[in-house]
């Protein structure tokens, strides 16, 4: 297929800046609109994580004694919102997505490039509207889920902007999930079979799929919630005969499929990396792409176990146990093959490899105890209790942000062309990973004994364990001083990269670094391997 | 070869033995208060054990391969080209489904052991008679079926407190007492937003929902004074929505629903 965007893309290119201000520009290149995608987000997520420490400081001691109550509620509404609608979902899948998957595919840039441009920029005003709303009338105070009736109770402005900001948001991703589909599909190199694709191809796929099967329904909620709120209208408010499970419904029919937005982008990723670093072709990638596929089906059919104490009739809570239970298989057989990944290979211990291996080691516990909470009578002792805030807390943080961490130190020299330091990386790794799990692991405890979820106040025998995991919550904040050290150090006058520094495989290593605006500068080459190390080197012997 | 087996045996025994001592020894769970405590830690105690095994493995796994098959300085070029083993596949997707289906056939078998599994579109016998269980659950019932039971108690929920009504007894109180060893049933409406009825000591939670009534059943074993907490977000002062159960012996609580009882008013 060729790509009959070239000669006008070439054009718009010679209107657009160069150097550093393409990056605040309506830039059609998609490793730029990557970036754009990389930097926003992270922006976004040192807001998020000063709302996390915020809700930490509140909870080192039992009273409620830091911040006004409604106040708590905003902070914990937003930190919930922007981790995950500017945060996680933007950068596993809008950075890397862009800036890998047009490589991957032997293309030289996405299929859709404005409609690409167009979803970044949905993102920067949104996520200011949102943050901006709590000077308004305050912002939103219902929690990221927003169940009505206390979402139509509470203060009407922050709640509506904060409906609006999601819409923009859902609309970016369904833009970008589009575009993916598209790309991957169409925009293949000729010779480049789906079975030749690397695994992050496989991974947007099914997650971009995902997004535009389940958004919609998230969009639709939110607009009926919105005229319950401005118009009085009574689809979930029971003071007009609306019915307040309908909502919750509709509303995991999109945000559980959310969590797999969340974490499959990160299987993908972790599978381009772990290879390269252990020098070992990925094991059993037939069964890594089924299993992709089985995660989104099952994946679909398994909201209501949100709801299990909400009032859901007995065959209910039963057909949605065993199906969340089985989503555990397919996880099961990628943890098992990229464990099978490591073993016998040549492992270089680096900060990439060491995030890697700690998001196994995370996602493992954090999916043990989802088994768990996908058991009915096991989910409704600790159902909105610490046990569920530290259960995906270890699924989005251990897992997908340290796979973020793991991803920035793999592809930071083909972006910027220089090394980052992998001292201060490993000193990163390390504060991050006793932090993190300082912090969440206690909070089962927390759960099981009878803290709720989403209070300023608490019953002061839990006070030492908050603390603990308090101190964990400051070690993370702490850890993200040496990775910014390590990025401005490095991007200024870190070691020369050279273009492949890893000696890697799959395509995007295969061009300069950073690459050129067409990818490469002939013919993108036809890598019908990605992952055959090992081989090499006995054809060269 | 041989050794290398044995090694295998005694990591797998280690990991084994650990998980089942740390699950044996280890009491994460608070007091066991109701007919469904030990039901429900027996559950736990085995989920616990399984997933210590299944975590503790890959963990050792992992850290293994890091140090056994790192880079040495020395070396140059790549490991094995190994892309698969389909017997190794088969293997590990048969055991898992297998142990997913047996905790999904065992919480199933806890779940109706508590009673989860009753339909509850005929509750007009099954509230009539105590030997039965209904444990949590969502059901549209009229009072005069509440009513049956002697031990009815109509709980209402606004922010951010919890009532508890007593309509044999005609007086509404703020702490729920209940006679011990007793089956309770309770009708919980509420009055304004989402809240949810949770006694951890009871390992029971319901949410209470405005237009739709939801009903609780339990019953107490252990005397004593146990928290009852909201656990479902409901406004600014959702963290102090608490209330107390008083379990007593039931001549004391024969007392005090005497002394609070208020004679019927005829309009």
């Amino acid at each position: 297929m060729t790509i009959s965007i070239d000669p006008q893309k070439t054009n718009n290119e010679s209107l657009q800046p160069k150097g550093w201000l393409r990056y605040f520009s309506f830039s059609l290149d998609h490793k730029v609109i990557g970036i754009q995608y990389l930097v926003c987000g992270f922006l976004f997520y040192l807001i998020g994580g000063t709302l996390a420490s915020a809700i930490r400081i509140e909870l080192a001691s039992p009273m409620s004694d830091f911040m006004p109550r409604d106040v708590y509620n905003q902070v914990l509404t937003l930190h919930g919102t922007i981790m995950i609608f500017l945060w996680i979902v933007p950068v596993v899948n809008g950075a890397f997505g862009n800036y890998l998957i047009p490589f991957y595919v032997g293309a030289r840039d996405m299929a859709f490039p404005r409609l690409n441009a167009v979803a970044f920029w949905l993102i920067p005003p949104s996520g200011l509207m949102l943050v901006a709303s709590y000077f308004v009338e305050g912002a939103a105070q219902a929690g990221w889920t927003a169940y009505p009736p206390l979402s139509i109770t509470t203060p009407q402005s922050g709640q509506i902007i904060w409906i609006l900001s999601v819409l923009l948001l859902g609309g970016s991703s369904i833009f970008g999930g589009i575009n993916f589909i598209a790309t991957i599909i169409k925009l293949r190199r000729p010779g480049l079979k789906l079975m030749q694709l690397p695994m992050y191809c496989w991974a947007m796929l099914g997650t971009s799929l995902l997004v535009v099967l389940s958004t919609p329904v998230l969009a639709g909620t939110l607009i009926l919630l919105s005229f319950d709120i401005i118009a009085n209208t009574g689809f979930f408010n029971p003071v007009l005969g609306g019915n307040v499970v309908v909502y919750q419904h509709l509303f995991w029919f999109y945000s559980h499929p959310a969590v797999y937005i969340m974490v499959l982008p990160a299987f993908g990723l972790v599978s381009e990396i772990l290879p390269v670093h252990a020098r070992k072709p990925l094991f059993g990638y037939t069964t890594m792409v089924f299993s992709i596929m089985g995660i989104v089906v099952l994946g679909l059919v398994v909201w209501a176990h949100h709801m299990f104490t909400s009032g859901t009739p007995p065959w209910m809570r039963l057909f949605f146990t065993i199906a969340t239970a089985f989503i555990a298989v397919p996880t099961g057989i990628k943890f098992f093959n990229w464990v099978a990944t490591l073993w016998g290979g040549k492992i270089s211990i680096n900060s990439a490899m060491l995030f890697s291996c700690g998001f196994i080691i995370n996602f493992v516990f954090g999916g043990i105890t989802g088994v768990a909470l996908a058991q009915v009578p096991f989910d409704i002792h600790v159902h909105d209790t610490y046990f569920v805030v530290a259960h995906f807390h270890y699924i989005v943080y251990g897992g997908t942000v340290f796979i973020i961490f793991s991803s920035i130190y793999h592809w930071f020299p083909k972006v910027i062309g220089k090394m980052l330091n992998e001292k201060l990386g490993v000193l990163h790794f390390i504060i991050t990973f006793i932090g993190f799990n300082l912090c969440f692991a206690p909070q089962h405890w927390l759960g099981l004994n009878g803290m709720p979820r989403r209070v300023a106040e608490y019953d002061p025998q839990f006070q030492f364990v908050n603390q603990i995991s308090s101190l964990g919550a400051l070690l993370m904040a702490i850890s993200t001083i040496p990775f910014l050290i390590n990025v401005f150090l490095s991007v200024k006058n870190g070691k020369d990269a050279g273009d492949n520094p890893w000696n890697a495989l799959t395509p995007e290593w295969l061009t300069s670094s950073p690459p050129p605006v067409e990818n490469w500068e002939g013919e993108a080459p036809l890598v019908e391997e990605p992952y055959g190390y090992g081989k090499e080197i006995s054809e060269r012997k | 070869m041989l050794n290398k087996r044995i090694y295998l045996i005694l990591i797998i025994s280690f990991v084994f033995a650990i998980s089942f001592w740390i699950g044996f020894n280890v009491n994460l769970l608070p007091a066991e208060a109701s007919i469904n405590a030990p039901i429900y830690d027996e559950l736990f105690k085995i989920l616990f054990i399984i997933g210590l095994i299944i975590f503790i493995g890959m963990t050792i796994a992992v850290i293994y391969s890091l140090f056994k098959f790192r880079k040495r300085n020395d070396q140059i070029g790549d490991g094995i080209a190994l892309e698969g083993n389909l017997s190794l596949e088969i293997v590990w997707t048969i055991i898992p489904s297998i142990i997913v289906l047996l905790i999904g056939l065992y919480s199933y078998n806890i779940y109706d052991r508590m009673g989860g599994m009753k339909e509850l579109n005929h509750n007009h016998e099954m509230m009539s008679s105590n030997t039965e269980k209904i444990w949590a659950g969502i059901s549209q019932t009229s009072d005069n079926e509440i009513a049956i039971n002697n031990l009815s108690i109509e709980v209402s929920a606004m922010q951010f407190a919890f009532l508890f009504n007593y309509p044999k007894g005609n007086f509404i109180s703020g702490e729920l007492h209940v006679p011990v060893d007793q089956k309770v049933s309770m009708k919980m409406e509420s009055k304004d937003v989402i809240h949810a009825f949770w006694v951890p000591e009871f390992r029971i939670k319901q949410d209470i929902i405005p237009g739709q009534p939801t009903i609780l059943n339990f019953t107490p074993t252990k005397v004593g004074k146990y928290p009852i907490i909201c656990a479902e977000l409901c406004g600014p002062y959702h963290g102090g929505m608490r209330a107390s159960i008083i379990v007593e012996e039931e001549s004391d609580y024969n007392e005090w629903f005497n002394k609070n009882k208020k004679p019927e008013v005829n309009l």
